[in-house]
């Protein structure tokens, strides 16, 4: 088993050693990076890749661990028993089975994505310690253990809101997306939209790149953001020779929504243009 | 050799431990990577030993040191640097009248020859001194340097891209905040400071509600309720500048820790003494301020605050009017002070500095006097004292 990045999906070279030795090794892979640097994309496209099964668990800020594995639904069978329903007598019929459980469940060797887990609670990476580390855990009301069939790829994001515990981190790969370079950049775009004017993406990079460098930026624009820019530029079939425009009149670029995402950003950029064309009149 | 390298990493006080260094060898054994070069070989350790972006650019640094001379045998370091590629960097980034210093020094041919022999002398990559091909040094040659005659050999893209080795490219320099993993433990101290409530969407069984609400109505009724959540509020105001560039470390640490466990928590900066205002950008602080009533006034007095500062300067600063350092203050910091006490009743001051040498600073005896002895050390132990008497 081993990934190669896919037909839809640019894989730097230190990104596939860091998602192979985690496969190899059966040990889970942390994924950090800005965010739209593809790092949810990553879980999907190593499934696609290995034609494997994924399995998602989205983390949110009431996520407990214990969701993940299993759930004891007892007000039901509290209810059921009062209505003299036959299910009452087997307490499985009342536990429903978390991500990890159907994980661990699958014939085939299938892909874990545990999305953002730094959103949950401090103490949630290490109650999942045992459970990703032996890849088993047990079921209290009904006494069984539940056991890997296959030990799932685990991959997991995070975008740095809250430190990881170190005794999670140490038992995991990790790997940080660095934003791409222009050239790696060109190869997504290429994978996104093949048959996009090589001048039109010149010049968009251009842009895309000076508004990342402008000092004091709120929220720099990323790579999922330019992939939307330039559909939408493709769509509205602007030329390149506009983007192109040098006249400091048009300074903003068109479309600027899909790159600038909040007011403050748009303002600042706006105050910029303003000034580089202030002075450009002071040079005439 | 990977031991020394691990004791390298050690050394250089990344928190690299025994079970990473397992997995990596581990990795290597499995044959994780098929063609064993280098450059795998520092993905693959990277992965495994850093766990956080922060220490990406040190683990850079020690792989290039614990590894030095050891590279692909096909992929030779390009000694040669093409004239041509000098010449027209030289022309990109000197001006016109650096050019003209480089003519008095010989002219632009002459250099290229020194440039050339060094070249040939200079066998391995140098940093700093005076003579050496290199970065970070004052010779005329290298990167990053200050004599403005130099020549920049830039480690431009793509021209020789084979010569540069991945971890000398030093990607992740500006990663490297220099915050120890300490955090954590400030985190479980700040902790204690909690008020639950319940508050918002109904999400958990209310037993006792539903015990009451059945036995009443003679069928079962579920009663839910909110969970319980941590409802404190907290204001932080850091002293920065001055005596406090020492600190600095701590106080990164604690504010990291603060973030992360407090929801609602709104930070400022003043220096030395609290005055008519505060601020939240320091680049921005003479612009940008905030007046301090402005932070009286919104928000309500069941915030908790904290001040960190060493409270240490010259008695005047507190006690009179105008005694700032920086400024005119038309009321003196104890007035402000006082006012800040009296509207959040929950307040404490938590000090850099080792308890025992308190009591000879005397700018230090009357802030814990204004505070009614609520100052503590900053540490792990202070701190945990200090959210008790805030719980209170």
């Amino acid at each position: 088993m081993k990934f190669e990045g896919t037909s839809s999906y640019i894989a730097t070279e230190d990104l596939k050693v860091a998602v192979n030795a985690a496969i190899t090794l059966e040990r889970p892979i942390i994924v950090k990076g800005e965010p739209g640097t593809g790092k949810t994309m990553l879980a999907h496209e190593v499934a696609k890749s290995l034609d494997a099964e994924i399995i998602t668990w989205h983390i949110k800020s009431t996520t407990k661990a214990q969701q993940g594995l299993y759930e004891y639904d007892a007000v039901t069978r509290l209810r059921d028993s009062q209505l003299g329903d036959e299910k009452v007598k087997d307490i499985k019929n009342y536990i429903s089975k978390g991500k990890l459980w159907n994980a661990f469940e699958s014939d085939k060797r299938p892909v874990l994505l545990i999305d953002e887990i730094d959103k949950a609670d401090i103490e949630f990476p290490n109650d999942l310690l045992l459970e990703l580390d032996k890849m088993e855990f047990f079921v209290y009301e009904t006494g069984e253990t539940i056991k890997a069939q296959n030990r799932p790829i685990v991959i997991i994001t995070s975008n740095n809101e809250k430190e990881l515990p170190d005794a999670f981190l140490r038992r995991c790969f990790f790997h940080y997306i660095k934003f791409p370079d222009p050239n790696t950049m060109e190869e997504i775009v290429e994978v996104h939209y093949p048959d996009i004017k090589k001048d039109l993406i010149q010049e968009a990079f251009k842009i895309f790149y000076d508004i990342r460098e402008v000092p004091g930026i709120k929220k720099k624009p990323s790579t999922s953001e330019l992939i939307d820019w330039l559909k939408l530029l493709m769509t509205d079939d602007v030329d390149a020779k506009i983007l192109r425009e040098k006249d400091p009149k048009k300074l903003i670029p068109p479309l600027h929504g899909a790159l600038l995402k909040n007011e403050q950003d748009v303002h600042l950029f706006e105050r910029l243009a303003f000034i580089s064309r202030r002075e450009n009149e002071n040079v005439e | 050799m990977f031991i020394n390298f691990f004791f390298d990493l050690k050394q250089a006080s990344l928190p690299v431990s025994l079970k990473e260094y397992l997995m990596l060898m581990e990795a290597m054994n499995k044959r994780v990577v098929d063609s064993f070069n280098v450059n795998d070989f520092y993905y693959l350790s990277r992965s495994a030993l850093v766990k956080d972006e922060r220490y990406l650019d040190k683990f850079d640094r020690v792989f290039g040191h614990s590894f030095k001379g050891l590279e692909n045998p096909q992929g030779e370091t390009t000694k040669e640097i093409p004239e041509e590629w000098l010449k027209l960097l030289g022309q990109k980034y000197l001006t016109d009248e650096e050019k003209k210093m480089i003519e008095s020094l010989g002219g632009w041919d002459k250099l290229m020859e020194t440039l050339k022999q060094r070249l040939e002398e200079q066998k391995k990559r140098h940093q700093g001194g005076s003579k050496w091909i290199g970065t970070g040094g004052t010779s005329p040659f290298g990167a990053y340097g200050y004599n403005p005659e130099g020549i920049r050999i830039g480690q431009k893209e793509g021209k020789n891209k084979k010569a540069v080795k991945v971890w000398d490219k030093r990607e992740f320099s500006n990663l490297d905040g220099d915050v120890e993993l300490g955090t954590r433990n400030i985190k479980i101290a700040l902790r204690r400071l909690r008020k639950f409530a319940r508050e918002g969407a109904e999400t958990e069984l209310d037993l006792d509600n539903t015990i009451k609400s059945t036995a009443h109505k003679g069928y079962i009724d579920v009663k839910m309720m909110p969970e319980r959540r941590n409802k404190i509020k907290v204001l932080l105001f850091f002293d920065v500048g001055g005596s406090m560039d020492a600190h600095v470390k701590i106080c990164e640490e604690l504010f990291s820790a603060a973030r992360t466990e407090f929801k609602h928590m709104e930070y400022f900066y003043y220096h030395n003494c609290l005055y008519d205002a505060v601020w939240k950008d320091n680049n921005r602080r003479y612009n940008d301020n905030i007046k301090t009533w402005d932070v009286l006034h919104t928000y309500p007095s069941d915030y908790k605050v904290i001040f960190v500062g060493d409270a240490e300067m010259s008695p005047y600063e507190i006690t009179y009017p105008g005694g700032s350092v920086e400024f005119w203050n038309e009321e003196s910091g104890e007035t402000w002070l006082t006012r800040m006490l009296n509207v959040y009743e929950n307040a404490i001051w938590l000090n850099p500095i080792p308890e025992r040498y308190w009591d000879r600073i005397a700018s230090t005896s009357i802030i814990k006097q204004i505070f009614s002895d609520r100052m503590f050390p900053l540490t792990i132990e202070g701190i945990d004292q200090a959210m008790r008497e805030l719980n209170k």
